[in-house]
């Protein structure tokens, strides 16, 4: 096969994800206002405390402007198109008998069937569709340990002293323009409180999925480890294939409290476009996690989806002999942009961290690390090791990498290592004469690359995640 | 089981094989010698499906069919096997992993069952007995960090997996000391049997001290331009190539 056979090879691989489910939706008019806030925020019967919240993130946001360093480009979205609450309407549900069957089938098709998720893998699950949290499962389990693992909405009204608490704390409203937006208008998200020297049974999961068309996606994740606790966290995303693009504005805050270890991994595959570029999902996520002392916070992430990523999850160290880490595999084909990386902020003494982050770009897109380390002045004998490497396929990709380094203290070690490499042909053909075929032999190589990413994630996800891998660069060689 | 008939392969304008024959039966060794930049690795390349090279006439023959519109993958599930000269590094992926995919892809493009795990594992040793290499090395990440020996042994371990009905080893005794030598060709002669063809590409007679061929071959200037037994072999080592350039000339 020629290079531009196989170019074109890429063009045909398809979204698998892409369908849509015909689920009577409630939503509202498109269109951003104070009024419309209240709406959402009386649709879901909040108490007055968190409708305040909103209008004031509301009227923060309205001050300030898109950023634009990000190495993306794309066409901005028109805020007052889209529609700020949509919900499946069957609501309240106490079993998974009572799901629209049409989204159970959703659920199938996405691989994701509730009910064996529940007998087979021990994973809770909470999913949620367009704006609102439909299930959530294991929640008797969990409940027995004191864990507290519901959707975002039941969170503000079961458990309001707690949000109030943490909401908003790690990353407050005016941090920048998405997390405004998202302080103002999110609908749900999950909400989950591990008590104090409780080690989390099972994997906590949740799984996102936009299908409305014209809305956005803003959901809100609050993480509470408390102290001696320890948590794994997973998180999944699609969406049905669209020619328009549709809006993602995620906010997920962690708080690991003295001794606390949370395990945060996503696996993100959001409709990326077509090759040509049209449609797909902006995603615009904020996530940043705060340690306090001897605390642990580790972001794995495996990237394929999007068509524009825009995306840092941080770790302040605050507390001393905290450890922050950073795993991340973002495939960027086709036309797709990622601008993704992370924030190490070293405030406590003894502290550390890592960074791996491994970018593989195909197609004519292009893939942007973009990472701060900084040690502040406290930061005595604070520690860093950052290895940012980036794979080409093909010579109409880009890769980029931004690295920022601020040490203010002298104790303080940084390491950064960064490698760029072509997948050779040689190496191609080194399988291929082995007996594997392009794409088996693509995958084996990609997911070789990958390995110290991929390693990080829970067993079972690491099988999915090496598969996505395989399917994102379906026969992009060159 | 292989003919090459009047094989022509050129690399952009230029014309490398100028009209090979070969023809390599069941159970038979061939050495092809030949000085530097005569076309054996261009050989070995071609008959294994590297697309770099177009071949302009002639034709490759498997059993009696043409295997040229062949993929290189369709080519290695028919059994045939190439021992690499410079074998490539693949980071991150190990030995086991590797040698159990490639085992499993070609098992299935036969029809056959993928071997399981322990299957797989008995056979992993029985071949790394062969070649006098230790556990360890199962775990490493493919030829990364590898010597010179160690890349050659990995080659012939794999080809041990595979049980190929043709192995053609390119220049698998350069870079090797003695020793490293030795065990290769103990590999080798290990998977000799009337099913199995050899064709080995070298320099020099050293390598056919040890792996004792029915057949050797000059290849010059993209032909092959002298056959003989085994006594060829030393007669080059004694006289060197000039003579036979003369000869052609």
């Amino acid at each position: 096969m020629s290079q531009d056979e196989l170019l074109h090879e890429v063009t045909a691989s398809e979204y698998k994800y892409g369908f849509y489910s015909d689920v009577e939706t409630d939503r509202i008019a498109a269109g951003l206002s104070e009024d419309v806030i209240r709406m959402i925020s009386a649709k879901k019967g909040e108490p007055e405390w968190m409708t305040d919240w909103r209008l004031d993130a509301y009227r923060v946001w309205k001050e300030m402007t898109e950023p634009e360093w990000a190495n993306v480009h794309y066409e901005k979205p028109d805020f007052q198109a889209i529609s700020y609450y949509a919900a499946p309407v069957k609501k309240q549900i106490n079993s998974l008998d009572e799901l629209d069957p049409e989204l159970l089938k959703t659920f199938e098709k996405l691989g994701i069937s509730l009910d064996e998720q529940k007998r087979l893998s021990g994973v809770a699950m909470d999913v949620v569709v367009d704006s609102v949290s439909v299930a959530t499962t294991f929640k008797k389990t969990l409940a027995e340990k004191g864990i507290i693992f519901c959707s975002m909405s039941e969170a503000i009204q079961e458990h309001p002293e707690m949000v109030k608490k943490y909401l908003g704390t790690v990353v407050p409203k005016s941090d920048n323009f998405y997390a405004a937006l998202n302080s103002a208008v999110f609908t749900d998200g999950s909400f989950c409180y591990i008590p104090k020297g409780v080690r989390c049974p099972m994997e906590l999961s949740t799984y996102f999925r936009i299908n409305e068309a014209g809305t956005g996606q803003f959901e809100r994740t609050l993480l509470v480890a408390d102290e001696d606790s320890y948590v794994s966290y997973l998180e999944g995303c699609t969406a049905p294939q669209r020619d328009e693009n549709q809006l993602h504005a995620a906010v997920v805050e962690l708080v690991a409290l003295d001794r606390a270890e949370i395990k945060y991994s996503t696996v993100q595959n959001w409709y990326p476009g077509d090759s040509e570029g049209k449609g797909g999902v902006y995603n615009f996520v904020t996530k940043r996690g705060i340690c306090e002392s001897h605390a642990k916070i580790s972001w794995t992430q495996v990237e394929t989806g999007s068509a524009v990523t825009w995306k840092y999850p941080s770790c302040i160290l605050k507390g001393d002999h905290s450890v922050g880490e950073f795993y991340s595999v973002a495939v960027t084909n086709h036309r797709q942009q990622a601008d993704t990386g992370t924030k190490m902020i070293h405030l406590g003494r003894h502290t550390k961290s890592t960074i791996i982050s491994k970018g593989i770009s195909a197609g004519r897109s292009h893939n942007t690390y973009r990472g701060l380390v900084r040690m502040g002045p406290r930061a005595e004998h604070a520690r860093n090791f950052s290895q940012c490497d980036s794979l080409l396929m093909g010579d109409r990709c880009g890769a980029h990498t931004f690295p920022y380094i601020e040490v203010k203290n002298a104790t303080a070690r940084t390491e950064h290592e960064a490698t760029t490499s072509k997948i050779g042909e040689d190496q191609i053909f080194y399988c291929q004469q082995r007996g594997l075929d392009m794409e088996a032999a693509i995958a084996l190589i990609i997911n070789g690359y990958a390995k110290d990413v991929l390693n990080q994630l829970p067993m079972e996800f690491a099988v999915e995640a090496q598969k996505l891998l395989a399917i994102s660069l379906e026969g992009s060689v060159g | 089981m292989l003919e090459i008939k009047n094989l022509h392969a050129s690399i952009g304008d230029k014309e490398i094989l100028r009209g090979v024959n070969l023809t390599v039966k069941p159970g038979e060794v061939h050495a092809i010698m030949g000085p530097n930049g005569s076309g054996k690795s261009t050989l070995s390349s071609v008959i294994a499906g590297r697309e770099d090279y177009e071949v302009t006439s002639g034709d490759i023959l498997w059993d009696g069919q043409s295997i040229l519109e062949l993929a290189p993958e369709q080519r290695a599930h028919l059994g045939l096997f190439l021992s690499f000269q410079y074998p490539v590094e693949i980071p991150g992926v190990s030995v086991s992993n590797f040698v159990k995919t490639a085992l499993n892809a070609v098992r299935t493009a036969r029809g056959e069952e993928p071997l399981d795990a322990s299957a797989m594992l008995k056979k992993m040793r029985e071949a790394l007995q062969l070649l006098e290499m230790d556990k360890g090395f199962l775990s490493r990440s493919l030829n990364e960090g590898f010597s010179g020996g160690e890349k050659k042994r990995n080659e012939i371990f794999q080809m041990a997996m595979l049980e190929p009905r043709l192995a053609i080893l390119d220049e698998t005794d350069s870079g090797l000391d003695i020793d490293a030598l030795r065990i290769v060709a103990q590999g080798v002669n290990g998977l000799r049997s009337p099913k199995a063809s050899f064709v080995v590409i070298t320099h020099y007679q050293r390598l056919l001290d040890y792996i004792v061929p029915d057949v050797v071959h000059v290849l010059y200037k993209g032909r092959i331009v002298k056959t003989g037994d085994k006594t060829l072999a030393q007669d080059l080592e004694v006289r060197g190539y000039d003579w036979i350039k003369k000869e052609v000339e």
